[in-house]
């Protein structure tokens, strides 16, 4: 049931996904960025996703410290693979857009930075998991540096803002933002729909995590006999 | 016996093993010269150029030293099971936590010490005009180092590839506190004292090091005790 749930949510989240792609080709073009300015409607949502996720993480961290209970460190590493994943295409969507419009694939820019540093923080997340073989230690000594990561990255983008932005600000639901209505709505189709597409992908990962746990415990209940 | 004393037995203990064998340190300090030695093949050591980037080149060398020492922090207490009976020992896990810190504290400012004339020498750097600024840069940046480093030696001591992992997991941790002691240290080695200009990378610092001290010690029974 649960699993036949997950799947209804994914192929809704690929059908809108699929419908947003369509109808932002056939938006107008940018009067400064021309075609490439498009690249926002995907490259924000990721960004923002990865940050939900990164706060599922947290939780998920918290709650397995309080109780030690499994299925939180489960979901902290689910939740937070796909988090690092989104924010890859993040870092490439906004890679795309800068040689185009920068006419670089990089700058040191506050954002890029922090988005970068956020990237390589939770990558130590995942290394660190991989190299602790004990399930106790490993849940908890990987909850533990979550924690810590979770903590770092506001005092990151506040420490790398101290120097100069380049970043354009944000151009939706703010006052200042010369983005059309109708535009933010398809924004915030698309964001749904990546949300979706994130959560539908946690909860397979969960699976597999729960999976991966019942098989080490057979196994080692094997080694016994 | 009390938190405090607790504490100080715990960091004794600590310097005194260390300077028994002073393996830990001499191999930091030895690090911490050859990549100074290394950084002048790197940028023209006379240039000015270089001096303005000096407050980085400066605590990169800090930062890898003390990765040296941070590693060897907890590791040393693996030999004989030290490490389990210092914590089923009737000391508190934040108190051995801050004795550690306070001797990784003690260690990497010596070898920040040290460090620290002969790159004014080799750099021609005048590193004393605001002497007293630089030691407040100093002590707060190195005690950001330190606190973190401190939890993550813990975190890493039974890994195989510690040695890797450890710098690899702080440095990004440490960022904001590495940035900011980077700027601070440019300033003062090139003449700009601390002002309301540049007081927010001060504050920074600050802030890093309250924030990550209270969180390492409501979380260290965790990491120690489990």
């Amino acid at each position: 049931m649960k699993e036949k749930l997950a799947y209804l949510m994914g192929a809704i989240a690929i059908a809108l996904f699929a419908r947003n792609i369509y109808v932002i080709s056939g938006l107008p073009q940018e009067v400064n960025q021309g075609a490439i300015f498009k690249i926002i409607f995907f490259h924000a949502p990721m960004a923002i996703t990865a940050m939900y996720c990164s706060c599922v993480a947290l939780f998920g961290s918290v709650m397995f410290l309080i109780t030690k209970n499994f299925k939180y460190d489960a979901l902290a590493v689910a939740v937070t693979e796909v988090g690092l994943g989104f924010l890859l295409a993040n870092l490439v969507t906004g890679s795309i857009w800068a040689r185009v419009i920068w006419g670089v694939w990089w700058a040191w820019d506050v954002r890029l930075t922090s988005a970068l540093v956020c990237w390589l923080l939770y990558a130590g997340y995942l290394m660190l998991r991989r190299a602790i073989e004990e399930p106790t230690q490993r849940a908890t000594f990987a909850a533990v540096f979550s924690i810590f990561a979770f903590l770092d990255v506001p005092l990151v983008y506040f420490s790398i803002r101290l120097f100069r932005t380049q970043h354009p600000g944000p151009v939706f639901f703010s006052s200042e933002g010369s983005f059309p209505k109708d535009w933010s709505a398809i924004f915030a189709l698309n964001m749904l729909a990546l949300t979706l597409l994130a959560a539908v992908m946690t909860i397979v990962r969960l699976g597999q995590e729960n999976a991966q746990r019942e098989i080490d415990s057979l196994r080692r209940t094997a080694h016994a006999i | 016996m009390g938190f405090f004393r607790q504490v100080l037995v715990v960091a004794a203990k600590d310097l005194r093993a260390e300077f028994r064998t002073k393996e830990a340190i001499n191999a930091s300090l030895a690090f911490a010269l050859v990549i100074l030695v290394l950084f002048s093949f790197a940028f023209d050591p006379l240039e000015e150029t270089t001096r303005a980037i000096s407050g980085g080149l400066l605590w990169i060398v800090f930062a890898f030293a003390g990765a040296l020492l941070l590693n060897r922090s907890f590791t040393r207490e693996l030999a004989n099971d030290c490490l389990d009976a210092l914590v089923a020992a009737p000391v508190s896990a934040a108190g051995l936590f801050l004795g550690k810190a306070l001797a990784n504290y003690v260690l990497i400012f010596g070898v920040e010490l040290v460090a620290l004339p002969v790159f004014g020498v080799f750099y021609n750097v005048h590193w004393t005009q605001f002497f007293w600024q630089l030691m407040l840069v100093l002590l707060l940046g190195n005690w950001g180092v330190t606190i973190i480093g401190t939890v993550f030696s813990a975190l890493t001591v039974n890994l195989r590839l510690r040695e890797v992992m450890l710098p690899m997991l702080i440095y990004p941790m440490l960022l904001p506190a590495l940035a900011a002691a980077m700027q601070l240290t440019g300033y003062l080695v090139t003449g700009t004292p601390i002002t309301k200009e540049n007081i927010s990378w001060l504050q920074m610092l600050a802030g890093f090091d309250v924030m990550f001290t209270a969180v390492s010690l409501v979380l260290i029974e965790h990491v120690l005790v489990g």
